[in-house]
């Protein structure tokens, strides 16, 4: 019954390392799964239907119309080029979106058009920490 | 003038700061003239740098445009009290902020510690000194970001403040942030110097303690205003988002939790030396990493600050950090060697060092998500993102674990615990937890959701728990020294403002992840489309929209609605609206301009005790976008004078065409156009109250969310008692003057904890006396030394 302290504490020590390392375990192979791909709009373009992913793009400046409860826009990407994803979204729209915004939606895409999930859009926030003075 | 007087201040305080290395380097060996020469440096940067401060305030509320910074982000209608605000929304003020919170703070410490810790202190100012230079050298240096940056020629006006940062809680909220983040630079200066010492006693910590747990409270304090203002401004009704910059403030907040749980341990016991190394390593690297990532633009985040010159300047400095503080311990280790194990799995440090692993686990979960983006681009080649479900589904059971923890850690006493005591402590919080389980799971749903009735069952044991803490301490007071309940309470609060702040913060944290843990499991939200006149029913209310509210002046329209809400026999008046700004720095144009810049929600907020009820309105504006560009035509039209125009447009054409051939009829021209453009939109306003067009109506419902904020504020309540110094009886001094003064406060603290756990009936008789005459035998070995050899300390 009288088990070394010094041994006891090793096993103790191994029992709680072996917990940690299966929870990270765990951890690490559920995010893979779990997460979302991040898409700018000329990726988008050829994307398979059916997957769900993350828009990552700007708000093209005059494109958004509100057809009743939904929202039609186009998002280009975020370095400015030509291309532009015609986009879909119901929900509620966060206070700064508008034209030129950075935004993040979650959806698919449908015959060419990015369906988005109901209030998942995010729009960046409109602070001024850029040096330069285009904000 | 104030630019370049500016200018040469911040270049000065750079200089002293850099002085004041090199001079506490020259000095580490005891040369007391060069560590008091580095030390008045640090007071003279602090000043320069409060100067800089100064000139940049009073050039916003002189609107002089001179500056750049001034121009950028204030405008002469700016309201005042965000004129003074705004230095801080800009990349440069916040620098300048940083800099000198860092100053004020480095100073504060080298005051209490000068004559103290001789040997730690010329590193630590040297460590303070060096970041604090860092900064104000980023400032001169990294191109762009200079506060003192001139324009020329002068503007007549500036750009103002984006009016979505035009709320008071978000002018608090950076400087709290930043001063929480600063403050840590101070334990983790210490903890360097006493490293590259090798004086790894307790010193270090009791010398720091304080700025450890302001910078706690500050953090801390940052993070409930800013998921106050995203609750009441955002028009989203949320108040956290897993957003990277949310989580950048959370990491070091909660390491500093761990940090400041274990530093107890390593004061009274003299164990943990290592990982507190770590601990305060990790924190300070944490708050240099926020700093970075709002600046970088690495990670998407909703607080889009875009890509800026600092960016790699801070990586490369927490690289630094990072490799020499891990070099530094590794180096050490022999050093750091506990001076004594843990006694017993039940005592508070065992439960302290559970605790940890939580927090670091916590810590751990939220980093790996944040930086998933990166990670995933690193092994996929493609950057995907974890949403705000994996975050719950993984610190939700962490966060239930802390409540419990918050509840059994203040129950145990140091060492150890009998089998007996243990279950005379234990015994009224678990009944009461199970019985308060057992009247939710029957008279509330709260079981369709297992992890938040866990949470209310654990968190009930807890405030039981401290509750019982405050009941004993007090009868125990009382039984000795008589008096009313009150006074004894008082009493027992005041003289042990450590042990009962805590406990105190402990009661806010349970009470504020209630408040979590209901609102975000038992939240009704619904979106309803209504016509004035209609109704909907929501979670046994009738939300009846009675009607369109319009409003326009120079920078604005309001549309909104007037909504009754009825629930039982109470009837409620609501007035939620959005708000269509001009693009910030513009003040006249077209009417339709005003539609181009920031909507805001003005969301309409019922709290309660038991429930909020959080209501924002999108109007749907298709008509009323229509009407104001045909108007917009219209004008243009008048303007240049087109065939078949109205009378009154013909008097403006002929006043314009005037105005072209003689410039001084411009303003006069100007004008009159724009009370007709007025009076228009104001026309266009009042057709919305008339158009009877759909808005759709977000509701939510949100159970116990006030005692969020409530338990966020005991918690600060908490902190802040903990952190007023006892006075001294007999007129000792405030701060202790010496470090061995300092060592023997602590032992008598340590005694008076025994002798209070005993009262309170937490140690047994036995384990009393053992502990007492233990303790006793210490204080008598520091007194001696003291007496025989002032100079050598007992390392405790």
């Amino acid at each position: 019954m009288l088990v070394d302290p010094q041994r006891k504490r090793k096993i103790r020590l191994v029992v709680a390392l072996g917990v940690a390392v299966f929870l990270a375990a765990a951890l690490v192979y559920t995010s893979f799964s779990a997460s979302t791909e991040a898409k700018e709009p000329s990726q988008l373009l050829s994307a398979a239907p059916g997957t769900s992913y993350d828009l990552t793009g700007k708000v093209v400046p005059g494109s958004i119309r509100h057809h009743g409860q939904e929202l039609n826009f186009r998002v280009a990407d975020r370095d400015g080029g030509s291309e532009s994803i015609p986009v879909s979204y119901s929900g509620t729209v966060p206070d700064p979106f508008r034209g030129g915004r950075e935004i993040v939606l979650t959806g698919e895409v449908e015959h060419g058009t990015f369906i988005g999930e109901r209030d998942t859009l995010v729009t960046k926030c409109p602070s001024k920490f850029t040096t330069t003075n285009d904000s | 003038m104030t630019a370049s007087f500016g200018s040469v201040a911040l270049t000065l305080a750079f200089l002293a700061m850099l002085f004041a290395v090199v001079a506490a380097l020259v000095g580490r060996k005891g040369d007391e003239r060069w560590v008091l020469a580095s030390r008045r440096a640090v007071y003279g940067a602090c000043g320069l740098l409060t100067l800089c401060v100064v000139l940049i305030e009073i050039a916003f509320a002189g609107d002089d445009f001179s500056l750049n910074i001034v121009q950028q982000h204030s405008s002469i209608e700016t309201p005042n009290f965000y004129k003074l605000a705004a230095m801080w929304s800009s990349q440069e003020g916040s620098l300048l902020l940083w800099a000198w919170v860092l100053s004020i703070a480095s100073s504060l410490a080298l005051y209490a510690t000068r004559s103290k810790l001789r040997e730690i202190v010329p590193y630590a100012t040297a460590v303070m000194a060096g970041v604090a230079s860092f900064f104000t050298g980023l400032m001169l240096f990294a191109g762009g970001v200079n506060p003192f940056a001139s324009l020329d020629p002068v503007p007549a006006d500036g750009i103002g403040l984006n009016p979505l940062l035009q709320h008071p809680s978000m002018m608090i909220h950076p400087p709290m942030l930043y001063s929480g983040y600063v403050a840590f630079t101070i334990p983790f200066a210490f903890a360097i110097g006493a490293l590259i010492t090798r004086r790894i006693d307790a010193s270090w910590i009791r010398a720091t303690r304080r700025f450890a747990l302001i910078a706690w409270a500050l953090l801390g304090f940052g993070l409930l205003l800013g998921a106050r203002w995203s609750y009441t401004e955002l028009g989203w009704g949320g108040y956290w988002a897993w957003d990277p910059v949310e989580n950048a403030a959370l990491m070091p907040w909660l390491i500093g939790t761990a940090f400041l749980h274990s530093i107890m341990v390593q004061e009274k016991r003299g164990m943990l030396k290592v990982w507190n190394a770590c601990l305060i390593v990790a924190t300070f690297s944490l708050a240099l990493l926020g700093t970075f990532l709002v600046r970088s633009g690495v990670l998407q985040s909703i607080h889009a600050f875009g890509d800026s010159t600092v960016g790699p300047y801070i990586l490369g400095l927490i690289a630094v950090v990072l490799i020499g503080s891990t070099a530094l311990i590794v180096s050490r280790l022999d050093d750091l060697r506990s001076e004594k194990r843990i006694d017993s799995l039940a005592s508070r440090e065992a439960v302290f060092v559970v605790n940890n692993l939580l927090l670091v686990a916590l810590c751990a979960t939220i980093f790996w998500g944040t930086f998933f983006p990166l990670i995933s681009e690193l092994f996929t080649g493609t950057k995907s993102s974890l949403a705000a479900p994996w975050f719950d589904r993984y610190t939700t059971p962490l966060a239930i674990g802390l409540v419990l923890f918050t509840g059994i850690g203040p129950l145990l006493a140091w060492r150890r615990v009998s089998w007996a005591t243990a279950k005379r402590v234990f015994f009224v919080p678990s009944i009461v937890a199970a019985v308060v389980g057992v009247a939710l799971a029957l008279f509330t749903d709260a079981t369709h959701k297992p992890w938040a009735f866990v949470l209310f069952v654990f968190a009930a044991f807890a405030l039981v728990g401290l509750g019982q803490e405050f009941w004993r301490g007090t009868a125990a007071r009382r039984s000795l020294k008589g008096g009313s309940m009150a006074t004894a309470l008082v009493a027992i609060v005041s003289r042990n403002r450590r042990r009962y702040g805590g406990y105190i913060v402990h009661i806010g944290i349970a009470v504020l992840l209630i408040g979590i843990a209901a609102s975000s499991s038992f939240q009704t939200n619904r979106d309803v489309v209504l016509r004035p006149g209609e109704s909907a029913a929501v979670d046994g209310r009738t939300i009846t929209y009675r009607r369109p509210t319009a409003e326009v002046d120079p920078e604005k329209f309001t549309f909104g609605a007037e909504a009754v809400v009825r629930q039982g026999g109470t009837t409620t008046i609501l007035h939620p609206s959005r708000r269509f700004y001009r693009p910030t720095g513009v003040r006249s144009g077209t009417i339709a301009n005003r539609f181009d810049g920031e909507a805001t929600s003005e969301v309409a907020l019922q709290a309660g005790v038991f429930r909020d009820f959080w209501m924002a309105v999108q109007p749907d504006i298709t008509a009323v976008l229509g009407r104001v560009r045909a108007a917009d035509q219209g004008f243009r039209a008048c303007v240049r004078g087109a065939p078949g125009t109205p009378p009154q447009c013909r008097a403006v054409s002929r006043l314009m065409q005037a105005a072209a051939a003689n410039p001084a009829l411009r303003p006069v021209a100007a004008r009159q156009i724009e009370t007709l453009q007025a009076a228009t939109a104001e026309r266009i306003a009042k057709s919305y109250l008339a158009d009877s067009a759909p808005a759709t109506f977000r509701v939510i419902v949100n159970p116990l969310v006030a005692w969020m904020w409530v338990g966020g504020l005991i918690a600060l309540a908490g902190a802040l008692i903990g952190l007023w110094p006892s006075r001294g009886r007999g007129g000792r001094p405030l701060v202790a003057d010496s470090e061995l003064e300092a060592l023997k406060e602590a032992k008598y603290r340590e005694i008076r904890d025994a002798e209070l756990d005993h009262a309170a009936g937490k140690l047994s008789d036995e384990d009393f006396a053992l502990l007492d005459a233990e303790l006793r035998n210490e204080a008598v070995e520091i007194l001696d030394s003291a007496d025989g050899n002032p100079e050598k300390i007992p390392q405790s």
